[in-house]
């Protein structure tokens, strides 16, 4: 594991998603309300680049005819066969227990921190006045 | 068991090629891209008529899907039109990186579903010159299908005629909701045609026809919908089988494409055990159900079965016979299925080459 | 090699008396409706179904057809043959009648509240092996709950009868007050071959054979339970049961998988469906056993059972007078291994509360 510069903050605004590319895997970064999670770019149930998918909000319901959508933007629909994902946990909503999708720890550093210390920066050049994202794979 | 990661990289990296067979080319912009090929005369039809079909909504799908476009997200070219539609792009995502070495072209058009004859008959063969044209003509690798409108069976044998020995149709496309089921002597001159031309009759799920979805009413949702499916091609074989196409025309090939395969063993126990009780009805039909479906009935494999245990997937298949499936993605659907990724149990190299090709060379004589 | 199936006692849950005429009915309607009777001529109307032609070789097994009379309507030759031979603790009788057809609503119910006082009167009280299932006219819903409410007290009425093929896809919020008062009285849903024929019977149209239409009737049960599942009626209804009768059972693995496989994708759109509805249908749904579409093939069948992934689905019945079998060769050996006791009584008693 080591942690790996993939962004700056302000490139991912609220609700927004980007694809980067660390050692050769896609991962999908989110911004869920100041919130920072990473999810592997692609569906374990048959290989689509799931953050192609829509983020979308949790329909629910608790009586036959009537919906809640709950959660907006906190959801990732695979763009192929649909299934949804929870961007924060990485768990598949209709089979949590068995199917997962997996995710990195994301940290947000400013880029002070990034210049000392054993991390490995990307592509990206460090800037002190900048916040960065950081992944842990 | 936790599945985070999946584990058929062998096979990607081995450079795996593969017979699709079903994928649909769809017209850029609807029914007006079709007008360079449609008789003048029906051009003021389709702009102050339009279609003509067997539901409310005179161009929408009734039971809305829940993707749009029916596609996956990932299929809309950049270039612009709706997936499906651009051959560049459809190379640069799937004939290309999936290695496909032969494609099936199956075009959902709403020719065979028009309640106006004569337009539905001209729509067809638009649609036959429009793969010519932008398909087939442009990429050696693809094979159109020959469009028709079964319920105007001599407009289907002409259109047969016309176009059949262009080696660059593969098979029929045949939709099999039709106002009677399939295996009814009204469409048998289509068969004889199909016969002669050594054109299987490829049936990819669609149609309207007016008949109810299920036997039991229309269902409210999208799921329904989609499982019907099944319905309609157990109904598709039961038709062939016990009003003896199969008797009457041994060589006639039939495809059932994007139906799923997994209810095909329970079909034809069923049909084998009830027939045996009951042949006296259906004098026509001289040898067991299960023997005309291992003969002459082929099944696409999308969208793939996908049991609860994966080794019930080989059951299946040894239960259905190896050669019976025809290797499919339905590009760019949104059930997609992906060649590197569509089985989640472990097949023999023999057993891959029968279901990704070897299968399809078979059925289809106008490859290569 | 059969089983011998004696010694347990099983429960038949599926076995065909026969109205033997419309006469019989008669005494059991009310002015209004015995006038019409006698002066619109119905007892001289052929009441046969397109879904059972009473002599079709599937109808009677030729040893069980009554030398006069449709199949079922001997009541001494159905203790004999259905009940004595097998050693049955009880029968439920699903009586499949023209009522279950009749477009006027009302003629319907007037003939089921008839049909069901005869049940009572000329099976039920004559042998108390016999249980029965409450025929209903589905074709008006409330006077369907005035018929389920008219039976509820009388404890030998276990189940709802409804055909395989009515008007409107079973899961429709339109049926709910028939599974609401089902639920109440502690009944399950017996869901019946056969087709009302309001539509083809089939996607793809009328088909030229009975043949195709009987093969038809074992397709027909893969809408009907996915109707129930994704309209919500076992999220409605916690409780309820659902009994899939002479349905052919092997189809029901692929329906799981497949059900299973599009509700991942397709979720959103029916949202109260909260859990895979391979799990509503091992909790809410039994199947009963004959027939059983699937070659003497013992591995076959022990696949089979294992797909299923419950114990607790295969209800044991004869379907009698129907042809499904030939001697006593009625429960396959792979079933029986394990499962004897569960499939020949228990699951029955689980399922039918008011046996106990």
């Amino acid at each position: 594991m080591a942690k790996h510069v993939v962004a700056a903050i302000a490139e991912l605004a609220p609700g927004g998603v980007k694809v980067v590319t660390v050692n050769g895997r896609e991962i999908g970064l989110f911004n869920l309300g100041g919130d920072y999670f990473a999810l592997l770019n692609r569906c374990p149930h048959a290989g689509a680049a799931l953050c192609d998918g829509q983020v979308m909000g949790l329909a629910l319901s608790d009586e036959p005819g009537t919906y809640r959508l709950d959660r907006p933007g906190e959801m990732i629909r695979c763009p192929w066969h649909g299934w949804e994902y929870d961007i924060r946990t990485g768990q598949s909503w209709c089979d949590p227990r068995k199917v997962r999708v997996p995710r990195f720890d994301v940290a947000r550093e400013t880029g002070a921190e990034i210049v000392k210390g054993p991390y490995i920066a990307e592509t990206f050049p460090v800037m002190i006045e900048h916040d960065y994202l950081v992944v842990d794979m | 068991m936790t599945t985070t990661t999946l584990d058929r990289q062998a096979d990607a990296q081995t450079r795996l090629t593969v017979i699709d067979c079903d994928i649909h080319p769809t017209l850029r912009g609807g029914l007006d891209n079709l007008l360079p090929y449609l008789p003048t005369r029906w051009h003021e039809h389709l702009r102050l008529y339009g279609p003509l079909m067997h539901q409310a909504l005179a161009k929408t799908l009734s039971y809305p899907r829940m993707q749009p476009g029916l596609a996956r997200l990932d299929a809309w070219p950049p270039e612009g039109g709706v997936p499906g539609s651009n051959l560049a792009f459809m190379r640069r995502q799937h004939l290309d990186p999936n290695g496909v070495e032969f494609g099936m072209l199956q075009p959902l058009g709403p020719g065979p579903m028009q309640r106006n004859l004569d337009f539905g008959a001209a729509i067809c063969t638009a649609f036959n010159e429009w793969q010519r044209a932008e398909w087939t003509g442009q990429d050696q690798r693809l094979r159109g299908a020959v469009v028709i409108i079964p319920d105007d069976v001599e407009a289907a044998i002409a259109e047969i005629r016309r176009v059949g020995a262009d080696r660059s149709f593969a098979q029929i496309a045949f939709p099999p909701r039709t106002a009677e089921p399939p295996g009814h002597r009204r469409y048998w001159p289509i068969y004889e045609a199909a016969a002669e031309y050594d054109l299987p009759i490829g049936m990819h799920v669609s149609g309207f026809n007016g008949h109810t979805l299920t036997g039991g009413g229309w269902p409210s949702f999208y799921i329904e919908d989609h499982f019907s499916n099944v319905q309609v091609m157990q109904s598709v074989i039961t038709s062939f089988v016990l009003e003896g196409v199969f008797e009457r025309f041994p060589t006639l090939k039939v495809v059932l494409i994007e139906g799923g395969f997994g209810w095909v063993p329970a079909l034809t126990w069923r049909l084998d055990k009830h027939w045996a009780r009951m042949r006296s009805e259906v004098p026509r039909v001289k040898r067991p159900p299960s023997e005309y479906i291992k003969s002459n009935i082929w099944f696409t494999t999308q969208p793939i079965e996908e049991p609860e245990n994966p080794r019930d997937l080989l059951h299946l298949i040894d239960w259905i016979g190896w050669d019976r499936l025809l290797f499919s993605t339905d590009y760019p659907h949104w059930d997609f299925d992906d060649p590197k990724y569509v089985f989640k149990v472990r097949l023999t190299e023999a057993q891959k080459a029968q279901l990704f090709r070897g299968n399809a060379r078979h059925v289809y004589s106008r490859l290569g | 090699m059969c089983v011998d199936i004696r010694p347990y006692r099983p429960i038949d849950c599926d076995i065909h008396p026969a109205v033997p005429d419309f006469g019989a009915l008669v005494p059991y309607l009310d002015d209004y409706w015995r006038e019409a009777a006698r002066t619109r001529g119905f007892d001289r109307l052929n009441l046969d179904l397109t879904s059972y032609p009473p002599e079709a070789p599937l109808s009677a097994r030729p040893d069980w057809r009554p030398a006069t009379g449709n199949p079922g309507s001997d009541f001494g030759a159905l203790q004999a043959q259905a009940l004595d031979h097998f050693g049955a603790r009880f029968a439920i009788c699903n009586v499949i009648h023209a009522a279950q057809t009749l477009f006027n609503a009302d003629m319907a119910a007037a003939f089921c509240r008839a049909i069901n006082d005869w049940q009572a009167a000329s099976l039920l009280d004559r042998d108390p092996r016999l249980r029965a299932s409450i025929v209903i006219p589905w074709q008006d819903v409330t006077l369907a709950v005035a018929e389920i409410e008219r039976r509820a007290a009388d404890r030998r009425f276990v189940q709802v009868l409804m055909l395989a093929q009515q008007e409107a896809p079973h899961g429709k919020r339109q049926f709910w007050p028939i599974y609401d008062a089902a639920q109440r009285h502690d009944m399950p849903i017996g869901i019946h071959a056969g087709s009302a024929y309001r539509h083809a019977p089939t996607p793809t149209g009328w088909s030229s054979s009975y043949l195709a239409d009987y093969v038809a009737y074992g397709n027909a049960f893969e809408p009907a339970l996915l109707s129930l599942i994704v309209e919500g009626v076992f999220v409605k209804f916690p409780a309820l049961k659902v009994v899939l009768l002479e349905s052919g059972v092997s189809w029901l693995p692929a329906f799981l998988w497949r059900a299973n496989k599009t509700w991942r994708g397709v979720r959103s759109e029916t949202p109260w469906v909260n859990r895979p509805p391979a799990d509503y249908v091992r909790d809410h749904v039994r199947l009963t056993i004959q027939p059983l579409d699937a070659p003497p093939d013992p591995d076959l069948l022990e696949t089979l059972v294992e797909q299923l992934g419950s114990d607790e689905m295969l209800l044991f019945s004869t379907d009698y007078p129907h042809w499904h079998f030939d001697g006593d060769d009625v429960l396959p050996a792979a079933f029986a291994r394990d499962l004897a006791p569960k499939i020949l009584f228990e699951n029955a008693l689980a399922t039918y509360p008011r046996l106990n």
